[in-house]
């Protein structure tokens, strides 16, 4: 019995070095292009430990030191405000450009929130990878309702680990400015978001 | 009149025509796609690859009607149906991209890199000599069941590695194959996502490629499809008949395999 166990736990931790035997032929398939290196085929602990098909068990023991790092690494936004101007956060929402080698690196990065999101319920073109978020501020603006949401597009993974979210805030993909604009969007009574479904 | 004057007007009148079709969503391509029935623009390209394979081209002057595609040489029929595939020859698994590179070095004498340097089109562009090989090639298969090699050792390998590259997660949004396609009935904006997890989901992707792109007015393949996804992952590019590449490939024909090959299909 304590050999089958021990098997199933070498079988199960042995599996990061088939990851490594991946990202060398990813090293030998892909090349450069534009400002995208090849660089970013290394994958960090966060993404090596979530390459997982959703229905793989996990280790909960990893899970939660990762969930709890990712937590710890969560700053205050600037000038302790959580809310900017939810037009800007608008544009960043419904923009889907960024980071990918055939964009314009100069040019801000967007948000792409539509691509899996409903917001605006006026708007038709919305993705239903993530939940809708339509009538979002309905949940108030309560310190906490600012804090968990801040939180949740600084680093998604610190409250679900392998959330398929982008980490906007820890990964630089957005300004500090930037999620504060789309707090903005999500949460001010008076912007699309909130509006009553037509 | 000559097939390529043709070719630029239907491209024109498609572009104007796929321009106000974008803004009006999804479900204004099925009546699209009703209205053109079994009329495929794709069929000029076909018309060309055949044309390209018995034209003797390269410094050896050689068509490409030697080339072994997996079933003898110069049999073109039922061939891509069975790719992605094990090629002793070169002793590893290709898909029809590599294999044709293979053929178009070894048969005409073509250097590798103007192979490989731009096979697939750019916005704008009328087709490439490869995109139009694999549109005739894959017709030659329609109707077929995928059947992609799973015998030999390196072609189950193939599908092992495709099977981990799927849900590799690496860049700067942490994205993954999986991201947009491990669930059924899930949508990016407007446009319908496979679940490529699934027999259903798979075959429904991998069997109608190479496809008509009407918002782009050319044909293109199965193998630029996996570039893009890795683009739009934020991923660099990947290569053209790639081990990775490959890989994808083997692990979609795989999870379709028994369905119809549909190709070339008729998409967004």
């Amino acid at each position: 019995m304590m050999k089958t166990i021990t098997l199933l736990f070498a079988i199960m931790f042995s599996s990061p070095l088939y990851a490594d035997e991946a990202y060398e032929i990813l090293l030998d398939s892909m090349v450069d292009k534009n400002f995208v290196t090849v660089e970013r085929l290394k994958q960090d602990e966060l993404q090596a430990f979530c390459s997982k098909p959703r229905s793989a068990a996990v280790d909960e023991v990893r899970a939660a030191e990762l969930r709890e790092a990712a937590l710890e690494g969560i700053p205050s936004p600037p000038g302790g405000d959580y809310l900017g101007d939810w037009q800007r956060g608008e544009k960043v929402a419904t923009n889907g450009k960024g980071l990918q080698y055939s964009d314009d690196p100069n040019a801000p990065n967007g948000g792409n929130c539509y691509a899996c999101h409903q917001l605006d319920p006026a708007e038709a073109a919305y993705g239903t990878l993530g939940p809708s978020l339509s009538g979002y501020g309905a949940r108030g603006q309560s310190a906490a309702m600012l804090k968990y949401t801040w939180t949740k597009l600084w680093n998604t993974h610190a409250y679900n680990v392998c959330s398929h979210m982008p980490r906007f805030g820890a990964a630089d993909i957005l300004t500090p400015q930037q999620l504060q604009d789309v707090m903005a969007f999500l949460f001010d009574p008076t912007s699309p978001v909130n509006r009553s479904q037509p | 009149m000559n097939n390529r004057f043709i070719k630029i007007v239907f491209a024109i009148v498609i572009g104007l025509w796929s321009a106000t079709l974008l803004s009006q969503g999804e479900g204004i391509f099925d009546e699209y796609r009703d209205m053109l029935g079994d009329d495929n623009p794709a069929i000029f390209v076909i018309f060309d690859g055949e044309e390209i394979w018995y034209t003797p081209a390269g410094p050896k002057s050689a068509s490409l009607e030697q080339c072994d595609l997996g079933l003898g040489p110069g049999v073109v029929e039922g061939a891509y149906a069975q790719l992605p595939r094990y090629f002793a020859d070169v002793d590893r698994v290709q898909d029809i991209e590599a294999r044709l590179e293979h053929c178009m070095i070894q048969l005409q004498g073509l250097a590798p890199d103007e192979v490989s340097t731009k096979p697939y089109s750019l916005r704008g562009d009328l087709g490439t000599q490869l995109e139009a090989l694999v549109a005739w090639i894959a017709d030659q298969s329609s109707g077929l069941a995928i059947a992609p090699g799973q015998a030999h050792a390196q072609e189950k390998s193939a599908y092992a590695l495709g099977e981990t590259l799927f849900y590799y997660r690496a860049g700067t949004h942490d994205f993954s194959c999986a991201t947009c396609h491990e669930q059924a009935g899930r949508r990016i904006r407007l446009q319908a996502l496979p679940n490529l997890t699934t027999h259903e989901g798979a075959a429904a992707a991998y069997g109608t490629w190479p496809a008509y792109r009407i918002s782009q007015g050319i044909v293109r393949t199965m193998g630029w499809r996996m570039r893009d996804c890795m683009r739009q992952q934020r991923m660099p590019e990947l290569i053209m008949g790639s081990e990775a590449s490959v890989a994808l490939q083997t692990y979609l024909a795989v999870n379709g395999a028994g369905a119809s090959m549909t190709a070339p299909g008729l998409k967004r």
